[in-house]
């Protein structure tokens, strides 16, 4: 163990109180591990970093147990077998390379695949409750993409089940602290309703972070060789998304101005079905499990669209009759999956071209039925949030009617380039797990691959962090005051401006701008326009002005944000123009087809320290060990790889 | 499209006082959307808490009309055209500004209840549950931890001087879920009454009425709890016989240092 870090709070040395920015007090933490974000990636990696012998803080924009994880709905994908026994960790790698189109980190995803199941026991054994079997063990359901029953769930309400059960692991550690030091938080502590606006550094080495209070608006630095991102997603950068304020892209963007890289940052992922009305609820997401458990996607003709849109790729693999479709659910041996269960970026491009063609429904999009396909008893008992949530917000009943719904921004697949068996980020100290970090996914998301990668990665995250910090021994970076004087004079600049725009427009416009110009299906003269409008959004943004005093002040907290939100679309559009394909969440109106050139090529973004320029580079992806290669056919293989490729794979070898 | 007169309790620890809005309201919204128009367009540091916008995290809980609720799930037309909509912070924990309060005593009290504890002997992955047998906590486990409940519970609504020997129906009904865990073997009885003042209760039912889960905490929960106790209090042996090989013969204690 490493040696016990102190906490000094208090005044920082640098200036009196009285003259503007510098005079901000700053409280101080030491920690051996920082890990930014409080959801599922953030709470795996704590706790294993405590697990470790590691002084840890947890920090979180909300309150503890309440992270964007707590919404998560479908399930946790891990190939324990327990519904089919045919299930193993190939057969799930394999689904998920498929599923993001091959562009996915084929380590990270192998890592994944054989990890998972640990994981998910654990959740149980630290108290979770998922559906069981009939013999006991836990239920896996049927989800889009993955060949057998493979997501563990509790009703629809997964996410929840798992960040209260990560919080009541803390809770645990914390009590057995207590016991055994007298302090619950001596050696892990949560920082809820604190935001981390910049990352500081010693020399090329992390060496804390700054951030502030939400409730008093006073400032923090915590001192600390190693940092976790686990910040979530960019999603609230769109007008039309399932996720919350959280979601302002903000470890993208620290990571950027930290001098990390991010890629495939031009794949995000729409969610086939948001809610479409009323416009308040707008984008809200009904889950996929609609469909794993019978649902079905019809348009306003009646008629079951998706027969008509199963791509080349995937031609073979699911049914050709809604009979066959049908049966699968009770005979899936036998038959082969229906297409509404195709991966997501498939069906919400269908359900768009459908809406396009003029055969929505009322209020522009489609009809999602699950009230002629079971009994309303079953619905009510296993899809009780999505009754609920039909009923409370749209008076729609679903067990007595279709719901309507359309695509909404769900996930980005880009993120900070790790190390997939450390999560190291390129900056030494800095490292980073769950959606906010990239390659894992490829193009596109199953769904329930997010949260047993927030599992996977999360404890990876922690045990990366620990000895990482074990490799510095008395050679800890230190933060430099100067660097705290800027990051407080940044901070405190929207509240001391006057005459700037309101943070609250310009957010809609930014929302505006990629909703419209780099959203579902893309072409190169509308991000330019969009590239164009951010850039002026950039000036006006740099002026922004919030009223009011500091404590808990949600018009400063969004100038901030604001910063971070704009600095990742930029990246996103700047990526998704130079992509001259379409594969997985990135559709290309004027490149419509799936080139196995561009296969081979991941972007990466980087930015200046003070993220005002962004720069685009080019770098192949990383090769697929032959042992994983042999998992796929070579005629599927040749759908994807180049003919270079293809000339130097193995000799046909089948699993 | 029309316009709502709203009250909005604005303030901090200090003072604080109702100030009025009139505010656009839109087909289909609920409060929140309406707080976050007041946000955009009135009162640009108007603070309230919200997550997900969907009922799912239990961060928007406020009084509306002097109900406890969640503003993300109270719609708009549950209001007549001239109906004046009060909004307030929850009343039973302490303002920190607006509608925001400060809920730190739900945490403290989470931490006091001896977690979960399984048979040492049972390795990750090995254990079987029915599910008749997991539904019971699993009912426990759809709480979002919005302290509705706490805040409406009458015991410490009004008492402060209650709150330090009464952990609320949230975190008694937390003991409920892991006693009635199939694979815990802690035994939190002794502790429910003595320390997180079950006895405090006197089912009346209000925490059940405005949990937006619809946990029938008191039927579920809290009564059965009760029963645990006496039965634990009146003849230890007859509870311990349906239990042998899971339970230990002793009362956990409560958490030191909490
Ligand atoms: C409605 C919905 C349903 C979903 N359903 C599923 C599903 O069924 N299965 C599945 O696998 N995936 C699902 N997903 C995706 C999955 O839930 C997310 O990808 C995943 O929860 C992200 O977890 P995370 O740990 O990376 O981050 P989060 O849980 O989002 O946590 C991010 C944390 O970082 C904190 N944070 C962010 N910025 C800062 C900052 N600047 N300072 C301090 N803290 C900060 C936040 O406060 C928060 O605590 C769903 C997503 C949505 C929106
Ligand atoms: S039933 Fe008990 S816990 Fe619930 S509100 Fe009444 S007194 Fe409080
Ligand atoms: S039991 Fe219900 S009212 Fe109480 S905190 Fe949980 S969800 Fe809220
Ligand atoms: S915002 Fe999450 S419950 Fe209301």
């Amino acid at each position: 163990m490493s040696t016990p870090a102190d906490q000094q709070p208090g005044p920082s040395p640098a200036g009196a109180e009285g003259d503007g920015a510098a005079a901000a007090p700053v409280a101080r933490h030491r920690y051996d591990v920082v890990v930014i974000g409080a959801g599922g990636a953030g709470l795996r990696a704590a706790i294993e970093a405590r697990e470790q012998g590691k002084k840890t803080a947890v920090i979180s924009k909300s309150l503890f147990g309440k992270a964007h994880t707590v919404m998560a709905e479908g399930g946790a994908a891990a190939a324990m077998g327990n519904v089919n026994a045919r299930d193993n960790w190939q057969v799930h790698f394999r689904d998920t390379i498929r599923g993001g189109k091959f562009l996915n980190n084929p380590r990270m995803a192998e890592l994944h695949a054989k990890e998972a199941p640990d994981r998910v026991w654990e959740l149980e054994h630290w108290g979770a409750l998922f559906d069981r079997t009939a013999d006991g063990r836990i239920s896996q359901r049927n989800f889009g993409g993955h060949e057998y029953p493979r997501l563990a769930h509790v009703g629809d309400r997964t996410g929840l089940e798992m960040i209260r059960t990560l919080q009541q692991r803390i809770v645990a550690l914390q009590q057995a602290d207590a016991e055994r030091l007298g302090d619950p938080d001596a050696m892990l502590r949560v920082y809820a309703e604190t935001t981390v606006t910049e990352l500081l550094k010693d020399g090329e080495r992390i060496a804390g972070a700054f951030g502030y209070v939400r409730e008093t608006g006073e400032f923090v630095v915590f001192e600390a060789p190693a940092v976790v991102l686990a910040t979530g997603g960019i999603g609230k950068s769109f007008k039309v998304t399932s996720n919350s304020w959280e979601y302002t892209g903000d470890g993208h963007a620290l990571a950027l101005r930290a001098g990390a890289t991010l890629l495939n940052m031009e794949f995000v992922q729409f969610h086939p079905t948001g809610m479409v009305w009323p416009p308040s609820v707008k984008g809200i997401l009904v889950t996929e499990s609609v469909r794993g458990d019978g649902g079905v996607l019809r348009n306003s003709e009646g008629k079951r669209f998706m027969f008509d849109y199963v791509p080349e790729v995937f031609r073979g693999q699911y049914a050709e009759t809604e009979e066959e479709a049908d049966r699968w659910y009770t005979d899936p041996d036998n038959n082969r999956r229906p297409p509404e269960l195709l991966p997501r970026d498939e069906v919400a491009r269908s359900i768009n071209a459908e809406v396009k063609a003029g055969r929505g429904s009322p209020h522009g999009g489609v009809f999602l039925d699950v009230s002629t396909r079971m009994p309303a008893e079953e619905i009510r008992r296993r899809l009780p949030s999505m009754h609920h949530q039909f009923k409370e917000l749209a008076d729609v009943d679903i067990t007595a009617e279709p719901m309507e719904v359309g695509p909404t921004c769900h996930y980005v697949m880009g993120g900070v380039e790790v190390d997939p068996d450390t999560t190291a980020a390129t900056v030494p100290g800095l490292f980073a797990a769950g959606e906010v970090a990239g390659g894992m996914h490829g193009s596109n998301r199953l769904g329930g691959n997010s949260l047993s990668d927030l599992l996977v990665f999360g404890r990876r995250a922690g045990l990366g962090a620990a000895s990482y910090v074990d490799g510095l021994g008395e050679d800890r970076p230190r933060v430099g005051e100067a660097d705290l004087d800027a990051a407080r004079a940044t901070a405190l600049a929207p509240l001391e401006r006057t005459g700037g725009e309101s943070p609250y427009l310009l957010h809609q416009e930014l929302q505006q701008t990629m909703n419209d110009l780099v959203g579902i299906i893309r072409r190169a003269d509308e991000m330019k326009q969009a590239l164009d409008s951010l850039d002026k959004l950039k000036e006006r943004v740099a002026h922004v002005s919030a009223q009011g005093a500091r404590p808990y002040n949600p018009g400063w907290h969004l100038a901030l944000d604001l910063r971070n939100m704009l600095l990742v679309s930029i990246g996103t559009a700047m990526a998704a123009l130079e992509r001259q394909e379409s594969r997985g969440g990135h559709t290309r109106d004027d490149f419509p087809e799936m080139s196995p050139e561009w296969r081979t090529t991941t972007l990466v973004l980087r930015a200046d320290p003070a993220g005002e320029q962004v720069t685009l580079g080019r770098r192949p992806l990383e090769r697929m060990r032959d042992d994983l290669l042999a998992l796929f056919e070579r005629s599927e293989l040749a759908k994807y790889l180049t003919e270079a490729e293809l000339a130097e794979l193995p000799e046909g070898e089948r699993p | 499209m029309s316009k709502a007169s709203f009250r909005i309790w604005r303030g901090d620890a200090g003072e604080g006082r109702l100030v009025d809005y009139t505010v656009e309201v839109n087909e289909g919204e609920v409060v929140l959307d309406v707080l976050h128009r007041l946000q955009a367009t009135q009162a640009p540091d108007l603070a309230v808490r919200w997550n997900c916008k969907a009922g799912k995290c239990g961060s928007c809980s406020v009084e509306i009309n002097g109900r406890p609720r969640l503003a993300c799930m109270t719609r708009m037309n549950l209001f007549g055209p001239d109906d004046v909509i009060t909004v307030t912070p929850i009343r039973t924990f302490p303002v920190i500004r607006d509608l925001v309060t400060d809920v730190s005593y739900n945490y403290t009290k989470a931490r006091q209840i001896p977690s979960f504890t399984p048979d040492p002997r049972v390795k990750p992955g090995e254990m079987r549950m029915r599910q008749v047998d997991v539904e019971r906590s699993q009912e426990f486990r759809k709480c979002i931890e919005c302290f509705l409940c706490n805040t409406v519970c009458h015991v410490i609504r009004d008492h402060e001087e209650n709150t330090e020997h009464f952990s609320g129906p949230r975190y008694l009904m937390r003991v409920a879920e892991l006693e009635m865990h199939p694979e815990d073997t802690a035994d939190r009885r002794m502790i429910a009454q003595d320390d997180f003042g079950l006895g405090y209760c006197n089912i009346t039912k209000c925490c059940t009425e405005v949990c937006p889960e619809h946990i029938k905490i008191t039927d579920n929960a809290l009564i059965p709890l009760k029963e645990r106790v006496a039965s634990r209090r009146y003849d230890p042996v007859v509870w311990l016989g349906s239990k042998i090989g899971r339970r230990p013969a002793k009362d956990t204690p409560k958490v030191p240092n909490t």
